[in-house]
């Protein structure tokens, strides 16, 4: 189904949520099969990052791409440049040589003053799980929309849906510091996802948790995932990364050794 | 945009190190209150400067009993000086309306001097004034002139020492100005410090700039409009006991005249809109250039 051409490239998430659904034999899963944008949600080519003072750079000669609707683990020890992806993404830095794009559109193109339109398009986890912590987990999702201008009764009504799909109904006035870190985490993925974001990042998401909550989490972004949000992780969880069977990018030092579709940890 | 979340924080930042806004503000009233008074010295010097200096040069003034034909003579011999470049001629009805206007606001030297007291007068323009001596040989022993003098030898000392006083104080306003921002810069600075990871987040979000910006932005200029506020408080109080008490007999002599309670009270907006541009200001560049918020 084909949207008709007009001012919008792309279709809104609801219409596309409407659209059927085919897996890939592959494994990965394409949401969004009449757009008409389909430029990679993520590309790096010939990324290389190095920051001052540093013996080798972050990231070196780095080309990977990323479709709409994939499931991706990052992995690798640390200093394999695993945040510097991340920070790149945000443009939180710049690379020193090379391009990267985010729906097509290179940052090096965006100014300064329009980084934070594009950080709205990307939801971030950590493993801190970044709340606020004298606001309430509604608070703190609201907050996401907030500052985009949503309206309060927009902000009242978004924020129960979104609570129910992490699995938090009835916590939504408890303070952070009231929550398990599973929940806080959830409550982290919420505000991350309450805006409908291109692409989700997570940056060692279950870093602080136990195994089980661990798993709790994971299955969260998996159905994240399925309603055709893209999902990049990343992780040195192995026993995570081994379960899911999911497309693999292995950095070592700052360079891509493995790019594996249904991979493991190794 | 909710104007009750950013004014909320811009609240509980200012309180959080209260002792910093304390100092802030304190800086900020005393800078502004010397820059008040500095310019209101100013406003009044300049005033009697106009009126006094630099329309006339040079006074010749008549005897109580010149005649007809001594008054047209001169003014004769001063319209062909090639030294003179205006003569204007002033009665002593004139003369008085004009020490009347001039002094309007101290009504105790105008009521003890009568119209009778004020000689009638030649009022020359020089056109080079430091030619005073050569005005002063032609014209000082002709038929009907009681003195020739210079206006500017008389006030010239005085305003001297006003000057000083004027440009010592905008000196110690221009000086205590650098100390404000400077410490509004560091307030900004220990504000940001102290809730990066609030700012963070909020960045994090996708928050756009002045939205991040603003609470210290707003921080920097309440605390410089309740300097100005302190400023103006002690512009009113030194009005009341300073200038119209222990000063007063300076402006009863004459030499400056009273300033009016309406340019003091005039004051006080104009302080509070320089203070929070400034403070404002200052504010955002510090955020955007040294903090990079």
């Amino acid at each position: 189904m084909r949207k008709a051409v007009g001012r919008r490239r792309t279709l809104s998430p609801n219409a596309a949520a409407r659209l059927p659904r085919a897996a890939d034999t592959d494994g990965r899963q394409r949401c969004y099969e009449g757009t008409l944008d389909s430029a990679p949600v993520i590309t790096l080519d010939g990324v290389t990052k190095t920051y001052a003072k540093a013996r080798r750079p972050a990231l070196d000669d780095v080309s990977v791409s990323v479709e709409k609707g994939e499931f991706v683990f990052f992995i690798g020890p640390s200093g394999s440049g695993k945040s510097t992806f991340i920070r790149l993404l945000l443009k939180e830095e710049s690379p020193t040589r090379g391009r990267v794009a985010v729906a097509g559109k290179d940052l090096a193109t965006i100014r300064s003053w329009k980084v934070p339109q594009l950080r709205r398009s990307i939801g971030c986890v950590f493993q801190d799980f970044r709340l606020l912590p004298n606001k309430t987990a509604a608070e703190n999702v609201g907050f996401a929309l907030e500052v985009i201008g949503k309206t309060k009764p927009v902000i009242r009504r978004v924020v129960p849906e979104v609570f129910t799909l992490v699995g938090l109904e009835g916590k939504e006035n408890r303070m952070p510091h009231e929550l398990s870190g599973g929940e806080q985490q959830r409550v982290a993925i919420a505000r991350a996802f309450v805006n409908r974001p291109l692409v989700l990042l997570a940056d060692e998401p279950t870093g602080n948790l136990d195994p089980d909550t661990s798993v709790e989490i994971m299955r969260l972004l998996d159905r994240i995932n399925r309603t055709g949000t893209t999902v990049i992780m990343a992780t040195h969880d192995s026993n995570i990364v081994n379960q899911m069977r999911r497309r693999v990018v292995e950095l070592d030092r700052g360079r891509i050794i493995r790019d594996q579709a249904r991979g493991v940890y190794g | 945009m909710r104007a009750k979340f950013v004014l909320t924080e811009a609240a509980t930042g200012l309180w959080r190190n209260v002792t910093m806004t304390v100092a802030m503000i304190l800086t900020t009233a005393i800078s502004l209150a010397l820059l008040g008074a500095g310019g209101l010295l100013y406003v009044q010097v300049e005033k009697v400067k106009e009126l006094l200096f630099l329309k006339v040069e040079v006074t010749i003034f008549l005897d109580e009993g010149v005649t007809e034909d001594q008054r047209d003579k001169l003014k004769t011999e001063l319209e062909g000086d090639d030294l003179v470049q205006s003569v204007e001629y002033e009665s002593r009805e004139a003369a008085y309306k004009r020490f009347q206007e001039l002094f309007k606001d101290s009504p105790d030297l105008v009521n003890n001097v009568k119209p009778e007291a004020l000689p009638e007068s030649f009022r020359v323009k020089l056109k080079d004034p430091r030619r005073f001596e050569a005005m002063n040989q032609r014209y000082s022993d002709s038929d009907g002139v009681d003195k020739v003098s210079n206006q500017q030898q008389l006030v010239g000392k005085m305003f001297k020492v006003i000057d000083a006083i004027k440009t010592t104080t905008f000196v110690v306003a221009l000086i205590q100005g650098v100390a404000a921002l400077l410490l509004i810069a560091n307030t900004i600075q220990v504000a940001a410090y102290s809730r990066r990871r609030e700012v963070g987040i909020m960045k994090l979000v996708g928050a756009s700039n002045w939205y991040v910006r603003l609470p210290f932005v707003l921080e920097a200029a309440v605390a410089g409009l309740i300097g100005a506020t302190l400023a103006w408080i002690s512009l009113i109080l030194a009005k009341f006991f300073l200038l119209d008490g222990a000063l007063d007999p300076i402006f009863d002599s004459g030499i400056i005249p009273r300033i009016p309670w309406s340019y003091i009270f005039a004051t006080g907006p104009l302080l509070g809109l320089f203070a929070v541009l400034i403070a404002g200001t200052a504010g955002w560049l510090t955020l955007r250039f040294y903090v990079k918020v």
